[in-house]
């Protein structure tokens, strides 16, 4: 049973003491050591500067070749390793290109019927006038519908990797970006609203004589998406936003995907089963001719249009 | 036209080699984006203009802006400059 001490004798014990020393009243220390005021230390400048120059005789120390023989060994056994496995590589490759075919020789596996038979009767069986275009978008459009997903994926990829989250995280990154741009260049805005136009109708035209000339839906595209660019540099995130935003580019990339893999998948079961195409080829060297081949360039295009201007957009602000 | 060719592949050759060596990241970009020009000339000049196109716009053109953007984030041109800027505050203090 616990019971109530006087008030002097409950300054004796030690649970008062703790209790005083705890709460700061009285220091058990004083008057009975000896107490300095302590000397002001260097200046933390100085402090630093000071490390610095240890760390750098420190570092000198180490790498110093007499002074420290373990770096000296590594070293000698670190070039005697590259110049060996520098020479294994030239060994490795050299043998593997010595074996190769000869290059342009007739009996090449390269010169076999497939290439012979694109050459011969590619126009005949595709309508379009540039055998590439006939070759990547009719023979091998599997291939290609493959790229542009490709494509499609590594903007993703870009996305995920330097998307930044918070909306106020963007705004403070385009202003710390624009603030070394000129921002509302005369000579840049003049340039731009002359060249731009031109620009786009060339990559449109590109584009659209994919299967006539060279071009075609990548090139295209890639001008396109370099003439956004041009835009986007004169004047600015608000004036594209305008016209293209983040469910702008999902939307197209969507869009032009999925028209690509419809019309190709039409073509692939009508082509397997041995059924006539509704799809007419046309004359040879009209616009409106080579069967899907156009409609496969204007949609390559599109997804290739909108993701140069993606890449730009995600490289500057990390989000639209 | 094989003069012509070999003083461009030479001009390549001498590209590559000064991309690798220029301590500048800003001027090995340009000289990429040169590399990228003279090679999409040799794609016409070998018959194959389909690749001369893609060259010019995606080689010359957007890689490199890609690149400078990047230059940009990493503060790589922005610090040349306020380089550039103490020097000549020292110039007109001294």
């Amino acid at each position: 049973m616990s019971r109530r001490l006087p008030e002097q004798e409950y300054e004796k014990t030690f649970s008062y003491k703790f209790k005083q020393w705890l709460s700061g009243e009285k220091d058990p220390y004083l008057g009975e050591v000896e107490m300095q005021p302590q000397e002001e230390g260097p200046d933390a400048v100085v402090i630093q500067k000071q490390r610095r120059k240890n760390r750098h005789r420190a570092q000198r120390k180490a790498l110093d070749l007499g002074y420290n023989a373990e770096v000296r060994i590594f070293q000698k056994i670190y070039k005697v390793f590259s110049v060996i496995f520098c020479i294994c590589l030239m060994i490795v490759l050299l043998t593997g290109v010595s074996g190769l075919p000869t290059f342009g020789k007739m009996e090449n596996p390269v010169n076999n019927e497939v290439s012979s038979r694109y050459i011969e009767s590619g126009l005949q069986e595709t309508g379009a006038v540039n055998i590439v275009t006939g070759m990547i978008l009719d023979y091998r459009a599997f291939d290609t519908l493959g790229e542009s997903h490709v494509l499609f994926i590594a903007t993703c990829t870009v996305l995920i990797l330097l998307r930044v989250d918070k909306k106020k995280g963007i705004r403070e990154l385009e202003e710390n970006d624009r603030v070394f741009e000129p921002e509302n260049d005369v000579i840049l805005q003049t340039v731009a609203k002359v060249v731009v136009p031109p620009i786009a109708i060339f990559g449109i035209y590109v584009i659209l004589c994919g299967h006539l000339g060279p071009g075609g839906g990548f090139s295209g595209g890639a001008i396109i998406g370099a003439g956004l660019i041009l835009y986007l540099n004169a004047f600015g995130f608000e004036e594209t936003e305008k016209f293209f935003r983040a469910s702008t580019y999902k939307k197209m990339s969507f869009g032009a995907l999925a028209c690509y893999a419809l019309a190709k998948s039409y073509s692939f079961f009508t082509g397997a089963n041995h059924i006539h195409s509704i799809i007419p080829l046309g004359t040879p060297g009209a616009i409106l001719s080579s069967g899907l081949i156009l409609i496969l360039n204007i949609c390559v295009g599109i997804v290739v249009a909108g993701t140069m201007y993606t890449f730009y957009v995600m490289f500057r602000k990390g989000g639209y | 036209m094989e003069v012509f060719m070999m003083i461009l592949l030479g001009f390549l050759v001498v590209c590559a080699i000064s991309v690798s060596l220029s301590k500048n990241l800003m001027n090995s970009i340009l000289i990429f984006m040169s590399y990228s020009l003279v090679m999409s000339v040799i794609w016409i000049i070998i018959e194959s203009p389909d690749l001369g196109i893609t060259e010019a716009a995606v080689g010359a053109g957007v890689t490199s802006l890609l690149f400078f953007a990047t230059l940009k984030k990493i503060h790589a041109i922005v610090k040349l400059e306020e380089d550039g800027k103490e020097e000549q505050d020292e110039q007109k203090t001294s």
